[in-house]
């Protein structure tokens, strides 16, 4: 009897999740199916589902018509590049923090934070003269200055949240052996810490991917990367949305891959290591 | 044990991440306070002069800035409660012995690793769009007049978009919350004679209270900038009437080249960052310090 209920109430309830996380993940579902239609049937008045001929023929307009693979490379070398900088800047830094913390500790990790509070309007017009004056305007490596930069305080958190859970004795036993600092952090420290620096790694790739205020302001056609890229989508002409959803599938999804496998570690990137 | 080397060393290797963001912090933002207060347009080179007050009185008293100071509170606290409530229910849901729960918390964090750029757009065109939009069909479908949502209800439309990209978060973060809850103390609580009500208030409510403020927090200083959504969908209009601070200072600095309005806008929404922040603090502080 109560078996019976109990199994009655999960269906209820899957059969309510299900809906409701069919309902948020749509908008994706359909950008997709409309990447395989004809422009005119992305427009047609009976919007049909599943039912329509499949075709190709937008994915290779949009390779063709624009320099898709130039924004492509754009965004990877933005991302991968500044999320390897920033991790060169922030080991040292989360190291010294996690392993020979002094009173002051405490109060420039809370100084890390609140640079992410500065909202970029309140330094948009220095940044943009500038990038401006340096000849950086429209380059990826003035990008990728400034990705680094912002995501900085977001690295050195998560980096420290899990440092401080590697014991010290761990670090300690190496410099009785004889290990110089350097070689402690090499050979002890990143290899037992690698799953959190790759964690760390994936989160900003995703957030400099994503990233879409200093990518619009600061790159025109050169070193547009995708988000940017879409953007010129805002003002076209004629039928355009096949294309846009195949340009946009193809834009969002390695962030959806590699997202979908670093979720746990998100949640802990995200709030500063708030909530674990 | 830290010895008086390692000290040293440590000092060394923080200082070249303190030092980049001292400088990423202190210098552009005292050149924005230096522009903030000279008559500086880029269209007239070289006709640079301090004006005192003169920015921060055009901009203060611009009715644009009324409008869009408001528009901005609205888009804060309408996606802030839409996601809260949604990611709160959505959690509570997912953590319930459901059929293929991870299929189904990927399909909704999904919306959370799509770039702002596509999100706009795709809702912008394949949705609201009022003739070719998917809602438009539907309204058709059903015998209504279609709505045209970007234009009719500007505000209301980004907000809805805006919560589609925030929800998994609040919901991702309240469900891992809920998760780590410890089953050893609500049982412990449960043998010392604690009931459902007191074990729900006195454990679940102060533990997921602290993910709420995180939530609270994070979201709050990303919705304040919000940007690329009202670029690609309305810019801004029409009118002001979905133009926020982030888009106005944008506006004002690179499209009127007027750098000295700009400037002092810029410093406007810093003060107002700041003293959001301040109060967000004061009033869920005590939750984070644990």
């Amino acid at each position: 009897m109560r078996q019976s209920q109990l199994l009655r109430q999960k269906m209820v309830y899957s059969l309510l999740a299900w809906t409701v996380g069919i309902a948020i993940f749509f908008p994706i579902l359909w950008t997709v199916f409309t990447s395989f239609k004809t422009e005119l049937e992305a427009v047609a008045t009976e919007p049909s589902f599943l039912m329509f001929d499949w075709t190709l023929e937008n994915y290779s307009t949009v390779f063709i018509e624009s320099r898709y693979f130039t924004h492509f490379w754009n965004s990877v070398v933005i991302s991968i590049g500044s999320s390897l900088l920033g991790l060169l800047i922030a080991i040292p830094a989360a190291w010294a923090m996690a392993f020979v913390p002094n009173k002051r500790t405490k109060d420039v990790l809370m100084w890390m934070l609140s640079t992410k509070m500065l909202p970029p309007v309140g330094v948009l017009v220095p940044i943009y003269l500038l990038f401006r004056d340096f000849d950086l305007l429209d380059t990826k490596l003035g990008l990728v200055i400034v990705m680094t930069l912002i995501n900085l305080p977001i690295m050195i958190w998560m980096l420290y949240t899990y440092f401080r859970e590697i014991p010290s004795e761990v670090l300690e036993a190496a410099r009785m052996d004889g290990a110089t600092i350097g070689s402690e952090i090499v050979h002890v420290l990143l290899p037992i810490a690698l799953p959190g620096i790759a964690s760390t790694l994936l989160l900003n790739i995703i957030l400099s991917w994503n990233e879409a205020f200093w990518t619009l302001i600061l790159t025109a056609a050169k070193a547009a990367p995708l988000t940017a890229f879409i953007a010129s989508y805002s003002s076209p002409e004629g039928l355009f949305y096949a294309k846009l959803s195949a340009a946009s599938t193809l834009a969002i999804a390695p962030i959806l891959i590699i997202g979908w496998f670093s979720q746990k570690q998100l949640v802990r990137g995200l709030t500063f290591g708030a909530v674990k | 044990m830290a010895t008086t080397s390692s000290r040293f060393l440590g000092r060394i290797m923080i200082s070249p991440a303190v030092a980049l963001l001292l400088v990423w912090m202190l210098v552009p933002l005292a050149m924005t306070i230096y522009f903030s207060f000279q008559n500086y347009n880029l269209l007239m080179p070289g006709m640079q002069e301090f004006i005192g007050w003169m920015n921060y009185e055009f901009f203060l008293t611009d009715p644009a800035f009324t409008e869009s100071f408001f528009n901005t509170l609205q888009l804060v606290c309408g996606v802030l409660f839409i996601t809260i409530i949604g990611g709160t229910a959505i959690a509570v849901l997912l953590d319930q012995a459901i059929v293929g729960r991870n299929i189904v918390r990927i399909l909704v964090l999904a919306p959370f690793f799509v770039m702002p750029t596509v999100s706009a757009l795709v809702w912008k065109n394949m949705f609201m769009n009022p003739v070719n939009g998917l809602f438009a069909h539907m309204f058709t479908a059903l015998g209504l007049e279609p709505f045209d949502f970007l234009s009719q209800a500007p505000l209301a439309s980004i907000i809805l978009i805006v919560s589609w990209q925030w929800l998994p978060f609040a919901a991702l973060i309240l469900l891992t919350a809920i998760q780590s809850l410890d089953q050893e103390q609500l049982e412990a609580a449960e043998l010392d004679g604690a009931g459902p009500m007191a074990r729900f208030y006195y454990i679940v409510v102060p533990h997921l209270s602290r993910a709420i403020t995180a939530v609270v927090l994070i979201e709050t200083i990303f919705l304040l900038s919000v940007f690329a959504e009202i670029l690609v969908t309305t810019n801004g209009g029409p009118g002001y009437a979905s133009t926020n601070i982030t888009y106005l200072i944008y506006s004002q600095s690179l499209l009127d080249f007027d750098v000295g309005a700009g400037s002092a806008g810029g410093i406007i929404a810093v003060i107002i960052a700041n003293v959001v922040a301040v109060f967000l603090m004061r009033m869920f502080g005590k939750n984070l310090e644990k």
